[in-house]
C-alpha cells in the first residue's frame, strides 16, 4: 500500500441467507478503520458479486454466509473470479463456519476465514497485512 | 455490565444506560401499589403471569426448533422428539421455501434442505406429518412471507387425516414486518405483505380458531442490535399494525388479540438476567394496558400477553462451545422466572451449524432438569416484589412507552421500515455492542477472557446429506410430470384474479395446492400482482 489510496472493500451476502448483522457490523468497523466499504445487500449471486468487484475495482471481497453453504459458494466464486481475470483481490469468508471447513476454504484459495464472533481488529489487521496490490 | 473499579466497588450501568445501585429498597418503590402494578397472577395487569396457577397447572411447552433436510428426516426427528417427551413440534423451513423459491430454481442451488426442510408441494408436507395425528400435536411454523400457503397446506394435511380444521392447534410465525428489519426472508413489499398477514388472521378467526395466527417476534430484532426494551416495544408496535389491518375488515379487538402471540428473546450478546425477566414482565403489563385503554377491551384473553421465549444463539460462542450449555441454562432460568409459556432454547453447537441430535437433546434436558429437579417451577412469579426487579420492571415499561411514542411520531413502524430508519438504528447499536465485546469492555468468557490457546476438540456437527438436493429435485420432477398441468394453470389463473381483488386469498390456495402447484409457482403468481421488495440502504 504505497500509493496512499484508501483500501476498497466489497462486503456481500451470497445466496438466500438473510442474516446480515455480522456483515453490517464489519462494514461499519472497516469504515471506521478508514477503508471504503460497499455493502451489496442480501441475496446476491456469485456473478453479481464478481461483476461488482470488477466494476468497483475493490482490493478486498468479503462474503458473509450463515447458511452452511460456504464451500460450494466459495468454489464457484473462485472459479468465476479466475475466469474474470481477478487476481489481486483478497478474498475473505465469514459466518457460521465450522473449524474444519475453515481449513478447507483456505485450501481452496480463500485468503482468510473469520467465523462468527471473530475479533474485528484481527480482520482489519489481516486485510492491511495481506493486501495483494 | 461491569465497568471500572472504584474504591473496591464495581460501577455497573444497565443495558439502558442507567446506573445500577448496589442494593435496592423501599425507597425505590415509593409509589408501589400491589393491586395496580402487579395484581394477582392471572389478573389485570398480568404483570405476574397471564394465568393464576402457571406452572403448577402445566409446565411451559418445551419446544426445540427443529428442521431437517427432507420431509422424511423431519418426520423422523418429530417422532424422535415426541418419544423424548417434547410436547410441541416446531418446523423450520429451508431458505428457498422461506423466500418462495422451488428447489429447482437456480437461485436455490446452494440452499436446498440446508437450514430446514424443503417444501415444494403438498406432497412434501404430507410426508412431514405422516403418522402424526394433527389433532394430538401443536405445531409451530417458522414461516413468514409464504405463511398463507403453509397454513393452507396444514389444513389440507388435516383434511386428509380426517381432522377438522377447528381442531388444529399451533402457531404460525406470519410476522413479515420483522423480516424487513432482521432475518431478511421478505418477498413482497410491506403493504401487500401486511394484507397477506391479515388474510391468515382473518381465515383463522373464521375457520381455525385454535391456531395462533401470528407470532410477533422480537428475537431476530434483538439479534440485530435491538436493546432489551426495543425488542419488546417494536414487536408491540408491529402487532398493532396487524391488529389494525384485521380491524378494518370489520372484526373487533376481541376477535383478533386472542389469536396473537409473541416470540421474545431471552439471552443474547448483552444478556442480563434480571433485565430479561423485568422486560418480559413489563411487556405483559404494558400490553394489558394498551389493550384496555387504547382498544377498550374488557376481554381478559385480549389483554393476556402470550409469549414464548427463544434462548438466543447470538450470545453463544464458538470458543469453548460446551460453555454454551451453562449460558443456555441461565437463559432458561430467566425465561422461567419471566413466566414464559413455551421455550425454545439455543443449542451449544449452533454457532457452527444447525444443531446435532445431542445438542438438541441437551437443550431439552436443561429445561427438564430445571422443571423437575430444582423447584423453580413451584411458585408463580417467585421474584415478584423484589425491590430491584420491580423498579427495573417499572423502568423498562417507561422506556417502552417512550419508544412507542417515538414510533408514532415518526409516522409509524411501517414508514420507518420502508425508509430503512429502524434498520440503520439497529445496525449502529449492534456495531457499538460488538465493539464493546471486541475491546473487552463487555466480558465474554472464553473469548476475550479466560480463553485457551490450545486447539479445542471440535463438537460433532450435524451435516446435511449432500444427496438431499438431488433427492428433492427428483421428487419435484416426478410431481411435475405426474400432475395435471392444465389444472395447475387454471388454478393459478384463478388465484391471480383473486389476488387482484381485496378478497382473502387463502380459500383460493387450496385448489392450486391440491393440483400440486409448487410453492414457487404460487409465489410467482402473487409476485405478478404484488411486486417485489427492494431493500433500502441501511449501512
Amino acid at each position: 500500500m504505497g500509493d496512499g489510496r484508501r483500501i476498497r472493500v466489497l462486503i456481500s451476502k451470497i445466496g438466500l441467507d438473510g442474516h446480515d448483522v455480522g456483515a453490517k457490523v464489519l462494514v461499519q468497523w472497516l469504515r471506521d478503520k478508514g477503508m471504503e466499504v460497499i455493502y451489496t445487500g442480501l441475496r446476491q449471486t456469485v456473478d453479481q458479486v464478481v461483476a461488482a468487484a470488477l466494476q468497483e475495482a475493490v482490493d478486498v471481497v468479503g462474503v458473509s454466509i450463515l447458511s452452511g453453504s460456504h464451500l460450494p459458494i466459495a468454489n464457484r466464486l473462485l472459479k468465476r473470479m479466475a475466469e474474470s481475470g481477478i487476481k489481486d483481490t483478497l478474498l475473505l469468508f465469514g459466518g457460521t463456519i465450522p473449524r474444519e471447513d475453515a481449513e478447507a476454504l483456505k485450501a481452496a484459495g480463500i485468503d482468510g476465514v473469520f467465523p462468527s464472533h471473530s475479533n474485528l481488529e484481527e480482520i482489519s489487521d489481516f486485510i492491511r497485512q495481506n493486501l495483494k496490490r | 455490565m461491569a465497568k471500572k473499579e472504584k474504591a473496591g466497588v464495581r460501577e455497573v450501568t444497565s443495558v439502558l444506560g442507567t446506573p445500577v445501585k448496589i442494593h435496592y429498597g423501599p425507597e425505590d418503590l415509593k409509589e408501589f401499589d400491589y393491586g395496580k402494578d402487579l395484581g394477582q397472577p392471572g389478573e389485570y395487569p398480568f404483570t405476574r403471569g397471564i394465568y393464576p396457577t402457571m406452572y403448577r397447572s402445566s409446565l411451559w411447552t418445551m419446544r426445540q426448533y427443529s428442521g431437517q433436510a427432507t420431509s422424511e428426516s423431519t418426520n423422523e426427528r418429530f417422532k424422535f422428539l415426541m418419544n423424548h417427551g417434547q410436547t410441541g413440534l416446531s418446523l423450520a423451513f429451508d431458505l428457498p421455501t422461506q423466500v418462495g423459491l422451488d428447489s429447482d430454481d437456480p437461485l436455490a442451488e446452494d440452499d436446498v434442505g440446508k437450514l430446514g426442510v424443503a417444501v415444494d408441494t403438498l406432497a412434501d408436507f404430507e410426508r412431514i406429518f405422516d403418522g402424526i395425528p394433527l389433532n394430538q400435536v401443536s405445531t409451530s411454523f417458522t414461516i413468514n412471507a409464504p405463511a398463507p400457503i403453509i397454513l393452507a397446506m396444514y389444513i389440507l394435511v388435516g383434511e386428509k387425516q380426517k381432522v377438522d380444521r377447528k381442531d388444529l392447534r399451533g402457531t404460525i410465525q406470519n410476522d413479515i414486518l420483522k423480516e424487513y428489519i432482521a432475518r431478511g426472508t421478505w418477498i413482497f413489499p410491506p403493504k401487500p405483505s401486511i394484507k397477506l398477514v391479515g388474510d391468515c388472521v382473518e381465515f383463522c378467526i373464521r375457520e381455525v380458531p385454535h391456531f395462533n395466527a401470528i407470532s410477533v417476534s422480537g428475537t431476530h430484532i434483538r439479534e440485530y442490535g435491538a436493546n432489551a426494551v426495543q425488542c419488546i416495544a417494536i414487536p408491540i408496535s408491529i402487532a398493532q399494525v396487524y391488529i389494525e389491518e384485521v380491524m378494518k375488515r370489520g372484526f373487533g379487538i376481541d376477535d383478533i388479540a386472542p389469536l396473537l402471540s409473541f416470540h421474545l428473546p431471552v439471552g443474547g450478546r448483552d444478556f442480563n438476567f434480571f433485565e430479561d425477566i423485568a422486560k418480559l414482565r413489563a411487556g405483559r403489563r404494558l400490553w394489558a394496558k394498551i389493550m384496555k385503554e387504547r382498544y377498550d377491551t374488557q376481554d381478559q384473553r385480549s389483554m393476556q400477553f402470550r409469549f414464548s421465549t427463544g434462548g438466543m444463539g447470538g450470545g453463544l460462542t464458538a470458543d469453548q462451545p460446551l460453555n454454551n450449555i451453562a449460558r443456555a441454562t441461565a437463559y432458561a432460568l430467566a425465561a422461567i422466572f419471566s413466566g414464559t409459556r413455551s421455550m425454545n432454547l439455543a443449542c451449544f453447537d449452533e454457532v457452527y451449524a444447525i444443531p446435532s441430535d445431542l445438542a438438541i437433546r441437551t437443550s431439552l434436558r436443561i429445561q427438564q432438569i430445571l422443571a423437575h429437579e430444582t423447584g423453580v417451577s413451584d411458585v408463580v412469579d417467585p421474584l415478584g416484589g423484589s425491590y430491584y426487579l420491580e423498579s427495573l420492571t417499572n423502568e423498562m415499561e417507561t422506556k417502552m412507552i417512550e419508544i412507542l411514542e417515538t414510533i408514532d411520531r415518526k409516522k409509524g413502524i411501517v414508514h420507518e421500515i420502508e425508509n430503512g430508519e429502524i434498520q440503520r438504528e439497529l445496525a449502529q447499536q449492534s456495531y457499538l455492542l460488538q465493539k464493546k465485546i471486541n475491546s473487552g469492555e463487555r466480558i465474554s468468557v472464553g473469548v476475550n477472557r479466560f480463553s485457551v490457546k490450545e486447539e479445542e476438540r471440535d463438537v460433532e456437527i450435524y451435516r446435511v446429506d449432500p444427496e438431499t438436493r438431488d433427492r428433492q429435485l427428483e421428487r419435484l420432477r416426478q410431481v411435475k410430470e405426474e400432475r395435471d398441468s392444465a389444472r395447475v394453470v387454471q388454478s393459478l389463473k384463478s388465484l391471480e384474479l383473486a389476488a387482484r381483488t381485496e378478497e382473502n386469498i387463502i380459500p383460493h390456495l387450496f385448489e392450486p395446492l391440491k393440483a400440486q402447484a409448487t410453492l414457487g409457482e404460487i409465489i410467482s403468481t402473487l409476485k405478478k400482482v404484488y411486486g417485489q421488495y427492494k431493500e433500502p440502504k441501511t449501512v
